[in-house]
């Protein structure tokens, strides 16, 4: 079948040249339906993408063709018939146009809120439903602000096309911010167990090189980039031999990708000669700090707390601050972190985020404290719905009551 | 496509600038106009008299009521308009942000049907 960055280039290239994202998915959309008719019986095409297109192409003059206006009408029918001539042929790829189309939907005049979610829908067809979840709003609310922001895209005439260095502004922020949704949404299901996530980590790494290759001197691009590397580094040591969750600090060193661990360094290193700092950046740095694993034997933890100082500084990101906490245990003692996470009770999100429950949990058993521990780890336990994540936990929590019998050999 | 950059501010406030001022923006306006002219982008332009000049007339049911001032009192009022044609938003967005008046007030720019 038609792989899922044929949708988002698809879409780029008619929306580019309609100014009409809404009008490209529904066009894209008949085209689909056709396909499905048409192919069983012909045979699929040789080309599929190029087939798609031509059929979306006709949708869309016919649609144009019966607009109110005529000049508009015509001004639409020209642009896709002219580019007729330089439009891909059967042979051709189809440009990739999707930075163009990210740009557009992080465009200033667009609401702030919705611009990365308006991404993710343009480029990679996600419904109103499951963006609505990530960037947790209601679904309705959500479906409201996209089309929306796509009206307005067409009708305000808003352009598509990459900005110059000097006009990025805030723009780049949701771009980045999009790309690195996309990236961990496909990150959260590292076996690709759910047919609809498979392929979304590649994908947000292979969106993250066309923004870092176009913007090669905006260093949080290369951030990103770097931090996406680093990840994916580790994706086939988070799990065993029996398919079961295995944290960071229990990896092999042995099972991570050095080839992608050596070009994240590398981005990284080009990214703070620039000599500006950001979000981004500083998580890649985090992850650097990890792979040093690879050759002392041992992550640099002084600086990995470093770092989340200066992160949640610029954040004030919940999970930035669990992390840290966890980072202060390992570096300094586990009252250290406890300290750090009581510090940060007053915020009510907490009381339903399995990540604050399980580093809590983990930092009661090191300091000794079962019960509570135990108590906590069944709190996470709870709140997680990923079963290889909760079957973690749920040997976590017997090994933490195993231990309480031998409490007095533990010397933490 | 076509664009109107419309001017919002303070017409009291405006009217009371120093002398010299109103002087240095004034000149201001006719290099504007000039620069956009020379870009192509110029369709056309005026300025408003104050609020306190206009008339408004409504018809519900067809029969016509005038009344003196304005549609609505506001904080900051329409003050004048720039035409432009210009490929897209971002186009229109340079015009806005050269405007003279976007030191005093606001420039809001809204398309053109058609």
């Amino acid at each position: 079948m038609v792989a899922r960055h044929s949708y988002g280039r698809l879409i780029a290239y008619l929306a580019a040249r309609t100014g009409d994202i809404a009008g490209a998915e529904d066009a894209l959309s008949e085209a689909f339906a056709a396909a499905l008719v048409t192919w069983p019986e012909n045979g699929i095409p040789r080309v599929p993408e190029a087939w798609l297109l031509s059929v979306a192409r006709r949708k869309l003059i016919d649609v144009a063709r019966r607009r109110r206006t005529a000049t508009e009408a015509a001004a639409t029918v020209a642009l896709l018939a002219e580019d007729r001539s330089a439009a891909p042929d059967d042979e051709g790829e189809i440009p990739d146009e999707r930075a163009r189309l990210m740009f557009a939907c992080a465009h200033p005049a667009i609401d702030a809120c919705v611009r990365a979610p308006l991404i993710l829908q343009a480029v990679l067809g996600f419904d109103a439903i499951r963006i609505a979840s990530a960037f947790l709003v209601a679904p309705a609310t959500m479906g409201q602000r996209l089309v929306r922001a796509k009206r307005r895209i067409r009708e305000a005439g808003i352009p598509f096309r990459v900005p110059k260095p000097d006009e990025l502004g805030g723009r780049l922020h949701a771009v980045l911010e999009a790309i690195y949704a996309v990236y961990t949404e496909g990150w959260s299901d590292p076996a690709g167990t759910h047919a609809r996530n498979r392929g979304l980590a590649e994908e947000g790494i292979w969106l993250g090189r066309v923004v870092a290759l176009l913007l090669p001197q905006e260093p949080e691009a290369l951030g990103l980039l770097a931090l996406m590397l680093h990840t994916e580094a580790r994706r086939d040591a988070r799990r065993d031999a029996q398919g079961e969750f295995v944290p960071l600090d229990a990896q092999d060193p042995a099972r991570w990708n050095s080839t992608l661990i050596d070009e994240a360094e590398a981005l990284l290193l080009s990214a703070s000669r620039m000599g500006a700092p950001g979000r981004y950046q500083l998580e890649a740095a985090v992850q650097s700090a990890h792979a040093a694993r690879r050759f002392a034997g041992r992550s640099d933890w002084a600086a990995i707390v470093e770092l989340y100082n200066a992160l949640l500084a610029i954040t004030a990101s919940v999970v930035v601050a669990i992390n840290r906490a966890v980072a202060l245990a390992t570096h300094v003692n586990a009252a250290e972190g406890l300290a750090a996470l009581d510090a940060m009770q007053d915020d009510a999100q907490l009381a339903g985020y399995q990540p604050y429950w399980a580093a809590r949990a983990a930092l009661l058993a090191r300091s000794g404290n079962v019960q509570a521990a135990a108590d906590a780890y069944s709190r996470a336990i709870d709140l997680e719905s990923d079963p290889v994540v909760r079957r973690f936990l749920q040997s976590e929590l017997s090994r933490t009551r195993g231990c309480a019998n031998r409490k007095e050999f533990r010397h933490e | 496509m076509k664009y109107l950059l419309l001017q919002y501010g303070h017409e009291t406030e405006m009217m009371s600038l120093p002398k010299e001022e109103a002087g240095q923006l004034h000149g201001a306006y006719m290099a504007y106009t000039e620069a956009m002219k020379k870009a192509g982008a110029y369709v056309s332009n005026s300025g408003l008299r104050p609020t306190s000049d206009a008339t408004t007339v409504r018809t519900p049911a067809g029969k016509a009521i005038v009344l003196d001032g304005p549609f609505a009192e506001t904080k900051e009022q329409l003050g004048g308009y720039y035409l432009v044609e210009v490929a897209d938003l971002d186009g229109a967005l340079v015009w806005a942000k050269r405007h003279p008046f976007a030191t005093y007030g606001a420039i809001e720019v809204r398309p053109v049907w058609g």
